[in-house]
C-alpha cells in the first residue's frame, strides 16, 4: 500500500514537474538566440520578442524552481531505504547539480530579469546565455543520477551496498549519453512548439505580422531538427535499453514470446499483463527488429523467456512491468512525435512560400500542437520509469523495498492530498497566466520613441 | 581520507549558515512588506529589494539537503522521513511564497495582488519556523531506534526547545529583514523598516539570549557558553545598540553575525552527532555512521573545491549590481508617460 502511493505521489509531483522543466530548458535558450540576434543587428523586433518570451520563460521557471524543491526533499522522505542505500552514489550528481547548475541558473535570472538597465548590453547577454547554461548543466546532472537507476555503473558491491568508485562512469554511462541527448532535445522541441504556437496566435489575430513571423521562423528552424533528432536518438536509446533493461522494450511491444525477425504492431487490442495473446492491428515486419536492435532480423527477447531468466538470477518474484503501460506509452509517444515533425514540415514549407502568416489553417494546427509535447514527454517518462519496475535500481534494488519504512500510510495520503490541491491551483494559475501573456500584444522595446533610451528593468 | 567526514560536516553546516544569512532576510522582508510598504507601490518596492536575489539564496537550502544526501544519506534518509508532515508544510510555505513573487504582479488586480501577499506573508513566516523546528529537533533528540529510523508521531517533533528554536529563528530573521529593508529603501519606507526593526529587536535579542542558553544547556553540562553560543549573544545586544544608534549598517553586519552564530551553535552543539536519538543515545546518528564512503567525499571535495568560491564571487557581484537603494516612486502608477513636460515636475 505504502508502495502503491509512495509511487504515485512520485509520478504525479514528477510528472507535473517536467511539464515546466523542458519549457525552461528550451525556453532559455530560444531566448539567448533571440537576444543575441537583437545584440548582433541592433533590431529592435529582436528585442520585442526576447522580452515577450522571457516573460513566459520566467513564469514557468517560478514554477518550475519550486516544484523542483519537492523533487529533492521526496528521496528522503518517501524513498529513505534507497536514499540510504544509494545515496553515496545517486546523491553525489545532485550535489553537484545544486553547486554547478542550479546556482549558475538562478542568480543569473536574477541578474538577466533586473539588470537590463544596469549591465553593459553585452554583459547582459552573458547572464541569459549563463542561465541557459544552467538549464542544460542541471539536466545533465539529474539525467545522469536517474541513468544510474536504469543502469547501475561505476560502482562496487560491498557487504551488498553499492559503493561509488568511479565518478565518470556515471557521465559516459550509454543510457546517460543517450538519454541526455534525447531531453535536450524533446525540451528544445518542446521550447520551439511553445514559440511556434505562441507566434501563430498572434499572426491569426493579425498582430505585429513581421516582428511574430521571425519568432515564428526561428521556431520552425530550431523544431524540425530538434524533433527529427530527438526520434533518431530515442531510436538508439531503445537499442541501448534492449541491451540494459531487455524487460522494458519487450513489454512496449507487448512481445511475450521471443521473436525473431520481430514486427512492430501499429495498434492492439486487448493486452496488458493477463492477455498475453492481443489481437494486433497492423504489423509492419522487421520494424521492432530494427527499433531494438538497429538491425534487420535483430532478435528480441520475450517477456515470458526473460522473466524465467530473472527468477534464476534474481529469485522468486514477477519481474515483469506493467505492460499496457508499455505499450501505449511508447506509441502515444512515437506517433506524437511524428505529428509534431509533420507541423514543423508544414510550417517550413509554408515559410519558404511566404504564405505562414496567412494559412490560417497551419496557425490553427500550430496553436493546439503546443499540447502536443507535453503529452509526448510525459509518454516518455512513463515508458521509462514504469518500464524499470519493479526495480528501482535496475538489478541492485527493488521499488518495494526503498520505502521509508516508518512513513505511515496516513501521512502519505495528507501528502499526496496536499501536493495535488497545491499543484493544482498553481497549475491553474500558471496556465491562465501563460494564455493571458502569450495573448498581449507585444509592447513596444522603450517607453520612448527613442532608439537609444535605456531598456527598462523587469519589477516583480 | 577520514578527515573528509568533519570536513563535509563543516561544508553542510557553512550551507545552511549561508543559506540562513542569504535567505534570512529574505524570509524577513517577506514577512513585513506590507507593513513596511502601506499601500502597493510601497509593497512592491520592498519585494523589489530582494526580487533579483531571492532565488539564487534559495539555492542554498537545495544544496545544503542534496549535500546531506550525498555525504550522509542516512542522516538524509533519517531526517527527512521523521520530518515529513513537517516538510510537507514547509514544501507548501516556500512554494506559495517563491510563487508569489513571480505571479503577484502580473495582474493588475487589488484582490489577486492581496492574495499574493498574505501567501508571502505566511509562507515567509512559516519556512524560518518550520525548519527552526527541524534544526533544533536534531540537537534535542528524537525517537529513533536503532535501526536509524524514526519511530515517533507528528507531535513529537513539537517539544519545547526545537521550537524555541523555531520562534527565535522568525524573530532573528524579522530583525535581519527590517534592518535590509532600512538599508535597501528610501524616505517613509527607510524610516518605518527602521522603527520595525529597532521595535523587534530587544524580542529578538531576548530570545537569542534564551536560545545559546538553551542550546548550551541541550548538549552539554559545561558551564561556560562555548565561544559560538556567546558571539551569538554579543552579536544581538550589538545589533540593539547600533539599530538605536541610527547606524544600520553596521546593524545589519550584527544581525548577520547573530543568525549565522546561530545556526552555527547548533551544528556546533551536535557534533559528531548529527542526529540524537531520544530513545538511546547508542542509537544517535553520527557523522561516522552516516557518512558515505571515502571515494563518494573524494569526488564531491573536488567539486565543492571548485564551485564554492565561483557561486560565492558571482554572488557578490549580483550584490554589488543591485547594491542601489530601492525607492517607492519608481513604482508609483501615474509614471507612465517617462517624459513629463520639462520644468512642471510630473505630479504623482
Amino acid at each position: 500500500m505504502n508502495v502503491d502511493l509512495a509511487r504515485w505521489q512520485f509520478g504525479f509531483v514528477t510528472v507535473n514537474h517536467f511539464f515546466f522543466v523542458p519549457i525552461t530548458i528550451g525556453l532559455a535558450f530560444l531566448t539567448a538566440l533571440l537576444q543575441t540576434a537583437w545584440y548582433r543587428t541592433n533590431n529592435d523586433q529582436y528585442l520585442r520578442l526576447t522580452r515577450f518570451f522571457g516573460t513566459l520563460l520566467v513564469i514557468n521557471v517560478a514554477i518550475g524552481v519550486v516544484t523542483g524543491l519537492v523533487q529533492e526533499f521526496q528521496f528522503g522522505m518517501n524513498w529513505g531505504a534507497y536514499s540510504r542505500l544509494v545515496g553515496n552514489v545517486f546523491g553525489a550528481p545532485l550535489a553537484m547539480e545544486g553547486l554547478a547548475a542550479f546556482f549558475l541558473e538562478s542568480t543569473f535570472l536574477g541578474l538577466w530579469l533586473f539588470g537590463w538597465d544596469k549591465l553593459p548590453r553585452r554583459v547582459h547577454l552573458l547572464t541569459i546565455w549563463a542561465v541557459s547554461l544552467g538549464t542544460v548543466l542541471s539536466a545533465a546532472f539529474i539525467m545522469s543520477a536517474n541513468s544510474w537507476m536504469q543502469h547501475p555503473v561505476g560502482y562496487k558491491m560491498v557487504n551488498g551496498k553499492p559503493q561509488l568508485n568511479d565518478i565518470w562512469a556515471l557521465f559516459t554511462n550509454p543510457v546517460f549519453v543517450w538519454g541526455y541527448a534525447k531531453v535536450l532535445l524533446a525540451s528544445l522541441t518542446t521550447g520551439a512548439v511553445v514559440m511556434l504556437a505562441v507566434s501563430a496566435w498572434q499572426l491569426r489575430h493579425g498582430r505585429d505580422r513581421e516582428v511574430f513571423t521571425r519568432s515564428a521562423r526561428l521556431a520552425l528552424i530550431v523544431l524540425v531538427p530538434a524533433i527529427l533528432f530527438t526520434m533518431l536518438v530515442g531510436d538508439e536509446l531503445g537499442v541501448i535499453e534492449t541491451r540494459y533493461q531487455p524487460m522494458k522494450i519487450a513489454a512496449a511491444e507487448a512481445q511475450w514470446t521471443t521473436c525473431q525477425p520481430c514486427s512492430f504492431s501499429l495498434f492492439q487490442i486487448g493486452g496488458g499483463n493477463n492477455d498475453h495473446t492481443p489481437t494486433q492491428i497492423i504489423s509492419i515486419p522487421h520494424l521492432l527488429s530494427l527499433l531494438a536492435t538497429n538491425h534487420w532480423n535483430g532478435k528480441v527477447v520475450g517477456l515470458t523467456p526473460l522473466q524465467n531468466q530473472y527468477v534464476s538470477k534474481y529469485g522468486p518474484g514477477y519481474y515483469v512491468p506493467n505492460v499496457f503501460i508499455q505499450y501505449w506509452s511508447m506509441r502515444v509517444m512515437a506517433y506524437l512525435a511524428v505529428v509534431v515533425l509533420l507541423i514543423g514540415l508544414w510550417g517550413l514549407w509554408l515559410l519558404q512560400r511566404k504564405r505562414l502568416a496567412t494559412s490560417r489553417l497551419f496557425l490553427w494546427a500550430a496553436v493546439w500542437g503546443a499540447v502536443l509535447p507535453f503529452l509526448m514527454n510525459t509518454a516518455g517518462w512513463f515508458l521509462t520509469e514504469s518500464g524499470r519496475q519493479p526495480w528501482i535500481v535496475q538489478g541492485i534494488m527493488l521499488t518495494k523495498d526503498g520505502v521509508s519504512p516508518t512513513v505511515s500510510t496516513t501521512w502519505i495520503w495528507i501528502s499526496l492530498v496536499a501536493f495535488i490541491v497545491v499543484y493544482a491551483t498553481l497549475g491553474t494559475v500558471d496556465l491562465l497566466l501563460m494564455l493571458r501573456y502569450s495573448r498581449k500584444p507585444l509592447p513596444p522595446a522603450r517607453a520612448e520613441a527613442d532608439a537609444d533610451a535605456p531598456v527598462p528593468a523587469v519589477q516583480y | 581520507m577520514s578527515n573528509l567526514i568533519p570536513f563535509w560536516f563543516i561544508v553542510i553546516a557553512i550551507l545552511w549558515t549561508g543559506f540562513f544569512i542569504l535567505e534570512g532576510f529574505d524570509f524577513g522582508v517577506g514577512m513585513l512588506h506590507d507593513l513596511v510598504g502601506t499601500d502597493d507601490a510601497g509593497r512592491r518596492a520592498a519585494i523589489n529589494t530582494i526580487g533579483p536575489l531571492w532565488d539564487g539564496n534559495e539555492v542554498w537550502l537545495i544544496v545544503a539537503g542534496a549535500s546531506m544526501f550525498a555525504a550522509f544519506p542516512g542522516w538524509y534518509a533519517t531526517m527527512f522521513s521523521a520530518y515529513y508532515l513537517a516538510l510537507v508544510l514547509l514544501l507548501a510555505a516556500l512554494i506559495v511564497r517563491g510563487v508569489a513573487f513571480e505571479y503577484r504582479g502580473k495582474r493588475d488586480a487589488v484582490r489577486w495582488r492581496r492574495t499574493w501577499d498574505v501567501l508571502l506573508t505566511v509562507g515567509s513566516l512559516l519556512a524560518p519556523l518550520l525548519i527552526g523546528v527541524a534544526l533544533g529537533g536534531l540537537l534535542n533528540g528524537l525517537p529513533i531506534n536503532s535501526a536509524q529510523n524514526y519511530t515517533g508521531t507528528f507531535w513529537d517533533l513539537l517539544r519545547p526547545y526545537p521550537v524555541f528554536t523555531g520562534v527565535t529563528l522568525v524573530l532573528v530573521c524579522l530583525l535581519h529583514g527590517a534592518t535590509f529593508l532600512c538599508l535597501k529603501t528610501t524616505d517613509d519606507m527607510r524610516e518605518r523598516s527602521g522603527q520595525l526593526a529597532r521595535r523587534i529587536a530587544p524580542f529578538a535579542c531576548a530570545a537569542v539570549v534564551g536560545f545559546a542558553i538553551w542550546t548550551h544547556v541541550t548538549h552539554t553540562s559545561t558551564f561556560f557558553l562555548n565561544p559560538i553560543e556567546l558571539l551569538a549573544i554579543l552579536a544581538a545586544i550589538a545589533a540593539v545598540w547600533l539599530l538605536y544608534d541610527n547606524r544600520a549598517g553596521s546593524a545589519f553586519a550584527a544581525t548577520t553575525v547573530t543568525i549565522a552564530s546561530c545556526i552555527v551553535a547548533i551544528f556546533v552543539g551536535l557534533y559528531p552527532n548529527v542526529m540524537v536519538s531520544s530513545t538511546n543515545a547508542a542509537n544517535n546518528l553520527t557523522v561516522h555512521n552516516t557518512a558515505s564512503p571515502a571515494y563518494s567525499l573524494k569526488a564531491m571535495t573536488v567539486v565543492v573545491i571548485i564551485f564554492l568560491p565561483l557561486v560565492l564571487a558571482y554572488q557578490s557581484w549580483t550584490y554589488y549590481v543591485f547594491r542601489r537603494r530601492v525607492s517607492k516612486s519608481d513604482f508609483e502608477p501615474q509614471r507612465v508617460p517617462a517624459q513629463p513636460p520639462a520644468g512642471v515636475p510630473e505630479k504623482t
